[in-house]
């Protein structure tokens, strides 16, 4: 494939030639990536409407299956207000801030073995760093817009993220107490054997705690107050309409799809097959880090369909004085496990 | 080992140009018609009173506060945590003499109504 591509590109100087392959390989993940955010707005709309006794979107297409592509035009011919008092490239730039983290992300993504773009030491740190980012678009939009209540939830949205990123950071050096490396790759290889050798079984309060958090970063329900539809409208993008509202909530969904991605790279063994025996290593391992990110993403919409929304007080309570404490306690067992008891082999 | 980072700088280039494109697209493509009603701030209907800029909580300050300290923490734990099993057991109580502290900070703010919103 990469012969091919270089033998067709001779005319080109190398460095140049570098860069277009890198970009066709981005373009190969950005594409999917984003027919996959769209069928997940689909898939909500569906899962919670048959979780409602109903049908959901059927109207468009066959069984509805055209109508995130219907959304998307339709919000492409709306309107963009940008209200008199605002911030206008604040306003404008706000949306971009929060998509670029989550589409970029991607870049250090292990899909198996050999697959992955940039596969850097640093990978796990990258994503952190970069998920951390995603709070910036929320506030600048709630600021840019001049307006009471996207102000309010910007300010309880930023609030609720960073009490939760902590609670993911604790987490996340627990995975790598046991792991050993910030390389998502080695991560993933570390928990090669069998299920029983994924991360979420020595780690399940922090599995837990990580998925719990992963909720609570993207806004989703129930920990959704930053945009408590019954009290603030719509909160941080009361004032956004047409273009830049479509990308804010492609900016949700992306996040949704990488939180899940992460949460199966560092718990659930990547793209390993559960049990590796036949009938399993049948299914490549691409397909398999596909299916398990599903799973993983469906239980944000089951979360939706199920639980009521949290009061604020309620939320920060469960992020510092419930999350934190478990997060740190079994850091500290962690450690204690395994230079004091002879079981400590369950953790490296 | 650099030349693995260039592929990312791509990436988030692509990701800005991914966002800045769909916002054009929706610049050109749809109608704009303002009017000065349409314009102002969104506040149930009735014309929007006082700056929207308005006073906030202080509690939205200490969770800030406590958030830097936390994150250096975490930011202190992530190397420790790689190397753990070659600085062995020194470096598990050094590291939690300095959680331990930490703690009793979190301790105290938590005794101290820090964490609490009614």
């Amino acid at each position: 494939m990469h012969d091919f591509y270089l033998s067709l590109t001779q005319w080109l100087p190398e460095s140049l030639q570098t860069v277009v392959w890198i970009m066709i390989k981005i373009v190969s993940i950005v594409l999917p990536l984003m027919i996959c955010v769209a069928y997940f707005t689909f898939a909500e709309r569906k899962v919670i409407g048959y979780m409602q006794t109903r049908v959901g979107p059927n109207r468009v297409g066959p069984k509805g299956w055209l109508q995130p592509i219907a959304d998307a035009l339709k919000l492409m011919m709306k309107e963009i207000i940008i209200p008199t008092k605002s911030n206008k490239f604040l306003f404008l730039i706000a949306p971009i801030l929060s998509l670029t983290p989550a589409l970029a992300a991607w870049a250090v993504m292990p899909f198996s073995d050999t697959l992955v773009l940039a596969d850097i030491d640093a990978s796990l740190l990258y994503v952190l760093a970069l998920t951390s980012m995603g709070v910036y678009g929320v506030i600048v939009a709630g600021w840019a817009s001049n307006s009471k209540y996207a102000f309010l939830g910007a300010m309880r949205s930023a609030a609720q993220i960073v009490a939760y990123e902590i609670a993911m950071g604790f987490a996340l050096v627990g995975v790598l107490m046991v792991a050993g490396s910030l390389n998502l790759t080695t991560i993933v290889q570390h928990q090669a054997g069998g299920f029983w050798q994924w991360y979420f079984l020595p780690l399940f309060p922090l599995f837990l705690v990580y998925f719990i958090s992963g909720v609570a970063e993207t806004n989703r329900a129930p920990f959704d107050v930053a945009e408590g539809e019954s009290e603030i409208v719509a909160g941080f993008h009361v004032e956004y309409s047409g273009m830049a509202f479509a990308v804010f909530f492609l900016a949700e969904y992306a996040n949704m799809i990488l939180i899940a991605a992460l949460t199966v790279l560092m718990f659930l063994g990547g793209w390993l097959p559960p049990v590796d025996m036949a009938p399993f290593t049948w299914i490549p391992p691409i397909m398999w880090f596909g299916l398990k990110t599903s799973a993983v993403a469906f239980f944000f919409l089951w979360f939706r369909a199920t639980f009521p929304r949290y009061r604020y007080d309620q939320i920060m309570r469960l992020g510092w004085k419930v999350l934190i404490p478990v997060t740190l306690v079994w850091i500290a067992v962690i450690g204690l496990a395994k230079f004091y008891t002879p079981v400590g082999f369950i953790f490296s | 080992m650099l030349e693995n980072y260039l592929p990312i700088l791509l990436f988030l280039a692509v990701g800005l140009g991914v966002g800045a494109i769909a916002i054009s697209a929706g610049k050109v493509l749809a109608p704009n018609k303002p009017s000065e009603e349409k314009l102002s701030p969104y506040e149930c209907g009735f014309e929007a009173f006082e700056d929207s800029r308005m006073k906030f909580d202080v509690r939205y300050y200490l969770v800030a506060i406590l958030f830097i300290i936390f994150d250096l923490e975490i930011a202190f734990l992530f190397p420790w945590a790689i190397v753990l099993d070659e600085i062995g057991v020194f470096g598990f109580w050094a590291m939690m003499l300095f959680l331990g502290v930490l703690v009793v900070g979190f301790i105290y703010e938590w005794k101290k109504g820090a964490l609490e919103w009614e």
